[in-house]
C-alpha cells in the first residue's frame, strides 16, 4: 500500500507540473501579440508592461518563463494589474463561498441523484420511471445559468420567497447562509440529479441481470434485500468515481455560472470579473486552482479504491 | 412481464426483448444497420425530436428570410423612437415613459425604455417574441444567435470527433508507447474543468486571436470557440472509442486481416473503423447537445462567441440585466437552447437503443 500511495503521489506531482505548463502555454505562448501587454490588462500603461516582463522574465527562454511565473503565483506575488490586488489573495478570499456552494449543492445531488436512479430502476417501464427518465433529461438539457436565472427571476426578484441573491457568511448567520444558498444550490444540483439518475438507473439494470443477483434470489432473500445490499453496492461504485471528480470540478471554480448568477462572490465570480475586464493573471490562477482539486481528488479516488479493493494496488 | 414473486419486476431487458420480437425469418439476411433503422423507425419519440431538431436548424438558417419577410427588420437594427401597429393601435416599441391623469384624477407613471412584450402575431410578425431595449426583434436575432450557435457546436464536434478518432484510432492499433502519450494527452485535458479550460484558452485568443502555424484569426472570429469547444471534449469521445478499438484489437477478424498483410492503415480504416460507427454515430449525437451548451455557457460569460456577432448565450447574458422589467429577453433564447439540447439528448438515446441495445456507450461528464 506505501509503495502505491508513494508512487500515486509521485506522478500527481508529474501531473501537475504538466498542467502548469499547460498553463503557461495558454496564456503566454498560444494567443497571439505580446504577453506583457495582454497580462496587464485594459488599462495598460508602458512602464506596467516593461514591468510585466521584467518581472515574468517574458525575454529568457520558455522553461524559465514558466518557472518564474509559477513561483510568483505560488509565493502569491502575481497580481492582477486591473485592480493591483494578489490573485492567491482573491482566490483565498472567495474559498468559503465556493466550498459553502459546492458542499451543500452535493449533498443534494448525490442524494436526490441515488434516489431518482433507485426509484426509476425498481419501476423500470412503468410511469414514475417514465417520468423520472423525462424530468432527468430535461435536467440535463438545461443551461445551469439559464435556469438559475429564472430561478433567481421567478422564486426571488418577482416574489421575494427567497433572497435576492449575495452571500452570508455561515459564521454571522447559519440561517441566513442556508437561506441565501438554497436557490444556488438546487441550481447547480439540477443537471447532476438528472445526470445522476441517468447513470445510476442503467447500472442497476445491468446490474439484476448478473448471476450473483440471481443467485441472492435463488437463496430466498427478499427483492428489496437483493437490491439494497447487494446490486446497488456494485451500481454504487461508477457514481463514487462520478462523484469525486464532478465535486472536484465544482469546487475548482466549475461553480462559476451558479455564482456569477447569483453574486455569490466566490472562486467562479473571480474569474467571471476577470473575463469581462481581459484580466489574466486571476484566470491563471484560477485554472491551476482548478486543475489542482481535480488531479487531487483524482488522486484521492483511485487511492481510496485501492484501499477497498487490494487487486488494484497491484496494476 | 413477471410478477414481483419471482423478483424480476425491477428488471428491463430491453436487447432480450428485441432479440424476442426480431427471431425468426424477419431478420435474416439483413444488415445490421438495416434493423437498426427499422428498430430506430418504430421509436417514433426519438423521430420526432430528430424531426424538431431539423426544424431549428432550419428555422436559423432561415433567419435572413425571416428578417426580410416576416418581421421586416435586421438583426442589428434598432428601433427605439419607433412605433407598431397592434390590432390596428400605434404603440411605442420602446416606452417612452411619463405620466398621465386618470378619469378619476389618479395619477399613472409609466416607466420608460421598457421594450414590447411578445407580440405573437398580433402586430403581423412584428415583434413576435417582443424587442430589446434598444427596440432590435428578438425573434430575428434568436434565430441569427441559432445560427452562431449552431454553427459552433455542431463544427467544433465535427472537428472534435475528427481528431478524437483518429487518436483513439491510433492509441488502439499501435498501443505501447503512442497509446501511453495519447491516454496521458486525454489525462492532461481532463485534469482541467472543462468551463474554466474554455474560458482560459477563450479569453487568451479573444484578445488578439490565433497567429501560429499560418493560421490567422482574429479575436472575434467565431472559429476560436469553436476550436476551443472542440479541444476539450476530445477525451469524452476518444477515451471510449479507444477502449473499443482495444477489444477490437484482439479479435479474429482483425488477426485473420494482420495475416493477409493488410497494412496498418486499411486494418484501421476498414476493419476497426466500420465497427465502432455505430458508436460514434451515438457519441457524436451526445457531444453535439454538450458542444452547444458549452458555447452558450462560454459566450454567457463573454469567452465564448464575440460582438457584435449573437449567440443564444449572449442573448440570455444580455437579457438579464433588464430581467424585471423584461423577462423575455433572456427567457426566450433559453428555451431555444433546452429545446435544442433535449431533442438531441433525446434523438441520441433513441440511436443507441436502436444500433446497438446493450451498448455501454455514454457520455461522463
Amino acid at each position: 500500500m506505501l509503495a502505491f500511495l508513494l508512487r500515486r503521489v509521485f506522478g500527481m506531482v508529474v501531473v501537475l507540473a504538466v498542467v502548469s505548463f499547460i498553463v503557461y502555454l495558454v496564456f503566454v505562448k498560444i494567443p497571439g501579440g505580446d504577453p506583457a501587454q495582454r497580462i496587464a490588462g485594459r488599462t495598460a500603461t508602458q512602464a506596467n508592461i516593461v514591468a510585466i516582463r521584467d518581472k515574468l522574465s517574458l525575454d529568457q527562454p520558455f522553461y524559465v518563463q514558466w518557472y518564474k511565473m509559477m513561483q510568483q503565483l505560488f509565493t502569491g506575488k502575481l497580481i492582477s494589474y486591473t485592480d493591483q490586488l494578489s490573485v492567491v489573495g482573491q482566490i483565498w478570499q472567495g474559498l468559503p463561498v465556493t466550498f459553502s456552494l459546492s458542499l451543500g449543492a452535493a449533498v443534494i445531488w448525490l442524494f436526490f441523484g441515488v434516489l431518482v436512479g433507485v426509484i426509476s430502476a425498481v419501476t423500470a417501464g412503468r410511469l414514475s420511471d417514465r417520468l423520472i427518465t423525462v424530468l432527468a433529461l430535461i435536467g440535463v438539457s438545461m443551461p445551469v445559468f439559464w435556469l438559475g436565472i429564472i430561478l433567481r427571476y421567478g422564486l426571488a426578484e418577482r416574489n421575494s420567497l427567497f433572497p435576492d441573491g449575495g452571500y452570508v457568511a455561515l459564521t454571522s448567520s447559519p440561517l441566513q447562509w442556508f437561506y441565501h444558498l438554497l436557490l444556488p444550490w438546487v441550481t447547480l444540483a439540477v443537471l447532476f440529479i438528472g445526470f445522476y439518475g441517468r447513470v445510476l438507473r442503467s447500472n442497476i439494470l445491468d446490474t439484476i441481470n448478473e448471476d450473483y443477483v440471481r443467485t441472492a434470489r435463488a437463496k430466498g432473500l427478499s427483492a428489496r434485500r437483493v437490491l439494497i445490499k447487494h446490486a446497488l453496492r456494485n451500481s454504487l461504485i461508477p457514481i463514487v468515481t462520478l462523484f469525486g471528480l464532478d465535486f472536484a470540478a465544482v469546487l475548482g471554480g466549475g461553480a462559476i455560472l451558479t455564482e456569477t448568477v447569483y453574486d455569490l462572490h466566490g472562486v467562479g465570480f473571480y474569474a467571471r470579473t476577470a473575463i469581462g475586464n481581459l484580466d489574466l493573471p486571476p484566470l491563471m490562477g484560477v485554472t491551476l486552482y482548478g486543475a489542482f482539486f481535480i488531479v487531487f481528488f483524482s488522486t484521492l479516488v483511485d487511492v481510496v479504491y485501492a484501499w477497498l479493493d487490494p487487486r488494484i494496488r497491484v496494476r | 412481464m413477471a410478477t414481483s414473486e419471482t423478483g424480476q419486476d425491477f428488471t428491463l431487458d430491453t436487447a432480450a426483448e428485441l432479440a424476442s420480437e426480431e427471431r425468426g425469418r424477419g431478420i435474416e439476411g439483413k444488415s445490421p444497420w438495416f434493423l437498426a433503422w427499422r428498430r430506430l423507425r418504430r421509436n417514433w419519440i426519438g423521430l420526432g425530436f430528430l424531426l424538431i431538431f431539423v426544424l431549428i436548424v432550419a428555422g436559423c438558417l432561415l433567419a435572413p428570410v425571416y428578417a426580410s419577410h416576416v418581421s421586416h427588420q435586421g438583426v442589428n437594427d434598432t428601433n427605439v423612437g419607433g412605433t407598431v401597429t397592434v390590432n390596428g393601435k400605434k404603440i411605442d416599441v420602446v416606452s417612452s415613459g411619463g405620466v398621465t391623469v386618470g378619469a378619476n384624477g389618479q395619477l399613472t407613471v409609466k416607466p420608460g425604455g421598457v421594450p414590447i412584450g411578445p407580440q405573437w402575431w398580433h402586430a403581423g410578425g412584428r415583434y413576435v417574441l417582443g424587442a430589446d431595449s434598444l427596440g432590435r426583434d428578438i425573434a430575428t436575432r434568436i434565430l441569427y444567435g441559432g445560427e452562431n450557435s449552431l454553427q459552433v457546436g455542431i463544427v467544433s464536434a465535427a472537428i472534435c470527433a475528427f481528431v478524437a478518432i483518429v487518436l483513439a484510432l491510433l492509441a488502439g492499433y499501435y498501443g505501447g508507447v503512442l497509446d501511453w502519450v495519447i491516454t496521458r494527452f486525454f489525462d492532461l485535458i481532463w485534469a482541467f474543468p472543462v468551463i474554466l479550460l474554455g474560458i482560459a484558452l477563450g479569453t487568451a485568443l479573444a484578445i488578439n486571436g490565433f497567429h501560429h502555424f499560418g493560421i490567422n484569426l482574429s479575436g472575434s472570429s467565431l472559429w476560436i470557440p469553436t476550436f476551443v469547444i472542440s479541444y476539450v471534449y476530445i477525451p469524452y469521445l476518444a477515451r471510449p472509442l479507444r477502449g473499443q478499438i482495444l477489444s477490437l484489437r484482439q479479435t479474429e477478424f482483425v488477426e485473420a486481416s494482420v495475416a493477409q498483410g493488410a497494412s496498418p492503415l486499411r486494418i484501421m480504416f476498414s476493419e476497426l473503423l466500420p465497427n465502432i460507427a455505430s458508436s460514434i454515430l451515438v457519441l457524436f449525437t451526445l457531444i453535439v447537445a454538450n458542444t452547444i451548451l458549452t458555447e452558450a455557457a462560454l459566450s454567457f460569460l463573454g469567452a465564448g462567441v464575440q460582438p457584435p456577432n449573437p449567440s443564444w448565450g449572449t442573448l440570455i447574458s444580455a437579457g438579464q440585466t433588464t430581467i424585471v422589467t423584461a423577462p423575455w429577453l433572456s427567457v426566450a433564447p433559453g428555451i431555444a437552447i433546452v429545446l435544442t439540447v433535449l431533442s438531441l439528448n433525446a434523438f441520441g438515446d433513441a440511436l443507441r437503443d436502436a444500433l446497438d441495445p446493450r451498448a455501454k456507450v455514454r457520455i461522463e461528464h
